[in-house]
C-alpha cells in the first residue's frame, strides 16, 4: 500500500488536484482509495466516489485536531483500503493548525497551495510545508508568470528540498509529474511514524484554564517579547 | 542554445483537428496569432509556455529544436527559455516592486538580487508608461498599464529569454510602438496575441484560429508588406492624435488631414 497525505489551506485545490491524480493513476491500472478528514463537513467523498467509482469515506475529526484525528484513524484506513483490494491510499485533511503537519514516514506528502494567496503564505503555513515532500502550487493561470516564479523562489526559501510542482488543477494540467511522484513512493510496511515533531502536547487552555496572559498558565507559556519562527522540527 | 520552437497540430474544443501537422518557429522570427475572441489564442501560447506534451486539453506538443522539452525548463524557472506576458492587468504579489524585482532577478540569474537589473528593468518599463513606476510602489497598487510595461520591461531585462510571448500588448494602455520598437533590438522569437494589424503585418507569418483549433498559417505577402507601411502611417497619426488628447491638447481642424 502506496499513502499519500495531501494537506493544504482551505480551498487551494486539494480536492482537485487529487482528482485528476487518482483519474490517471485508475488508468495506469491502480486501485484507488480516497479518504477526506475535516473537522465538521466535507463532500468530497460522495463527490470522488459517484465520478471515480473509486471506494472513499470520510472523518470529521470534530472536537479533536484534524491532524490528530489523522494519526488516529489512519492505521484503520490502510486496514480498509486494502480490504478493498486499493494498493494506493489518498488521504486529503483540513489542515487547519498550521504547528503539525499529517505527514507520515515512507508515506507521500504533498501540500495544496494557491499561487493566488500572497507571498508571504509559504512562510505562514509552517511545517504543513517544510515537512512536505512536494508542494504543488495551483491557480497559476491566474497571476503573471513573473510572479510565479518569484512565488516558486519564496517557497524555496522557507523549504529548499521540498519539490515544487506547478499545476492547473482545474483543466488537469501539470499533474503527469504528481502521478510519477506517488508510484516512485515506496510501499508502506510496518508500523507508521508521523514525521517531525509534534509540538507541545500538553496545553493548559485545552484543560480549562481560560484566565488570559501567560502568568496564569504553566508547561510552555510565551511572552509578547518572545518569538521564533516555527518550522516543526 | 534554442534555434527553433515547434508545434505539433492537436485539436479544437470540439475535437476538429488543427489544421497543420507542423510549425516552426525559428531564432529572429515574429510571429503573431490572430482570430475572434474565444477562438483558442491564448490556449495556443498556453500549451507553447508549458511545452505542452499531449497533455493539456488540445493535445499539442511542443518541440524545442526537435526535441520534447528537457523537464528541467518546466522546474527550475531560471532554467525556462520562455516568457510570457499575460493579459493580467493587476498584480496580486503583496510586494514592492524593489522587492519582487530583486527576488525574480536572483531566481532568473540562478545566483543573488541583481540591482543593475531591476535598475534596468524600471527604466525600460517607465519607457511605456505614462505615470513612472516608483520603485518603492506595491505591486497590488500599479495601473493596468503600468503593470503591463513591468511585466514587458520584466520578461526582456530580467528574464532575458530566447522566446517572448505576448497576449494582446495592444490592450494595455502603454505606449505599444515603442513597446515593440524597444523589443525588435531584442534577437528572440516573439510570439504575438494580438487583434492589432500593426502588429500582425510585420509578423513573419500569422497562425489563424477559429473555434479552439488553428485553421490556417499565412505568410505575410509582399502585397501586404505594401499594405502595412499605410497601416503603419495611420497608426502612427493616430497615436499622436491619442497622445495630444492625453496631453490636454485640443484638436485643430487639419487633423489626420495627411493620412485621410
Amino acid at each position: 500500500m502506496r499513502v499519500v497525505i495531501c494537506a493544504g489551506p482551505a480551498t487551494t485545490g486539494k480536492t482537485s488536484v487529487v482528482r485528476h491524480t487518482a483519474k490517471k493513476l485508475l488508468h495506469a491500472g491502480h486501485k484507488v482509495a480516497f479518504v477526506k478528514l475535516d473537522v465538521q463537513y466535507a463532500d468530497e467523498d460522495e463527490i470522488l466516489a459517484e465520478e471515480l467509482k473509486i471506494p472513499t469515506r470520510k472523518v470529521y475529526s470534530g472536537e479533536l485536531c484534524p491532524d490528530h484525528c489523522n494519526v488516529m484513524v489512519l492505521g484503520d484506513a490502510m486496514q480498509w483500503a486494502e480490504q478493498h483490494g486499493c494498493d494506493v491510499l489518498i488521504v486529503e485533511t483540513a489542515g487547519l493548525c498550521l504547528r503539525c503537519s499529517p505527514y507520515v514516514e515512507g508515506g507521500l506528502g504533498i501540500v495544496v497551495l494557491e499561487a493566488t494567496s500572497g507571498m508571504n503564505l509559504p512562510l505562514k503555513v509552517g511545517p504543513m510545508l517544510s515537512l512536505a515532500d512536494v508542494a504543488v502550487v495551483t491557480k497559476i493561470d491566474r497571476i503573471s508568470q513573473a510572479e510565479r516564479e518569484v512565488f516558486r523562489s519564496r517557497i524555496q526559501d522557507v523549504a529548499p528540498n521540498v519539490r515544487v510542482r506547478e499545476v492547473n488543477a482545474l483543466h488537469g494540467i501539470g499533474i503527469d509529474p504528481l502521478v510519477n511522484e506517488v508510484l516512485e513512493t515506496p510501499e508502506v510496511n510496518g508500523p507508521m511514524f508521523l514525521r517531525g515533531n509534534p509540538p507541545v502536547g500538553t496545553c493548559t487552555i485545552c484543560v480549562g484554564k481560560k484566565e488570559i496572559g501567560w502568568q496564569s498558565h504553566f508547561g510552555v507559556v510565551r511572552a509578547l517579547e518572545n518569538q521564533v519562527f516555527y518550522r516543526g522540527e | 542554445m534554442i534555434r527553433s520552437i515547434s508545434i505539433l497540430g492537436g485539436q479544437g474544443r470540439r475535437g476538429a483537428p488543427d489544421a497543420f501537422e507542423r510549425i516552426d518557429l525559428h531564432m529572429g522570427q515574429v510571429v503573431s496569432i490572430v482570430g475572434p475572441t474565444g477562438s483558442g489564442k491564448t490556449t495556443l501560447i498556453n500549451d507553447i509556455e508549458l511545452f505542452a506534451g499531449g497533455d493539456t486539453p488540445s493535445g499539442r506538443h511542443v518541440l524545442i529544436n526537435d526535441e520534447p522539452a528537457p523537464v528541467e525548463y518546466r522546474y527550475n524557472p531560471a532554467k525556462n527559455p520562455i516568457a510570457l506576458i499575460t493579459q493580467h492587468t493587476t498584480f496580486l504579489s503583496d510586494l514592492p516592486v524593489r522587492q519582487f524585482l530583486l527576488t525574480h532577478s536572483k531566481v532568473r540569474t540562478g545566483g543573488s538580487e541583481s540591482p543593475q537589473m531591476m535598475m534596468d528593468a524600471i527604466e525600460f518599463a517607465n519607457k511605456l508608461t505614462g505615470e513612472p513606476i516608483d520603485l518603492d510602489n506595491r505591486m497590488t497598487e500599479l495601473s493596468g498599464g503600468q503593470t503591463r510595461a513591468l511585466l514587458i520591461a520584466d520578461a526582456t531585462v530580467i528574464c532575458s529569454t530566447p522566446v517572448v510571448l505576448l497576449d494582446e500588448v495592444e490592450n494595455a494602455g502603454i505606449h505599444r510602438t515603442k513597446a515593440v520598437q524597444l523589443l525588435r533590438e531584442f534577437r528572440k522569437i516573439f510570439i504575438f496575441v494580438t487583434h492589432d494589424p500593426r502588429i500582425a503585418l510585420l509578423s513573419d507569418f500569422r497562425i489563424v484560429m477559429q473555434g479552439g483549433r488553428v485553421t490556417q498559417v499565412l505568410s505575410t505577402s509582399e502585397e501586404e508588406r505594401g499594405v502595412s507601411a499605410h497601416v503603419n502611417r495611420l497608426d502612427d497619426a493616430l497615436s499622436a492624435l491619442r497622445e495630444k488628447l492625453r496631453m490636454g491638447h485640443r484638436l485643430n481642424a487639419g487633423e489626420l488631414q495627411e493620412v485621410a
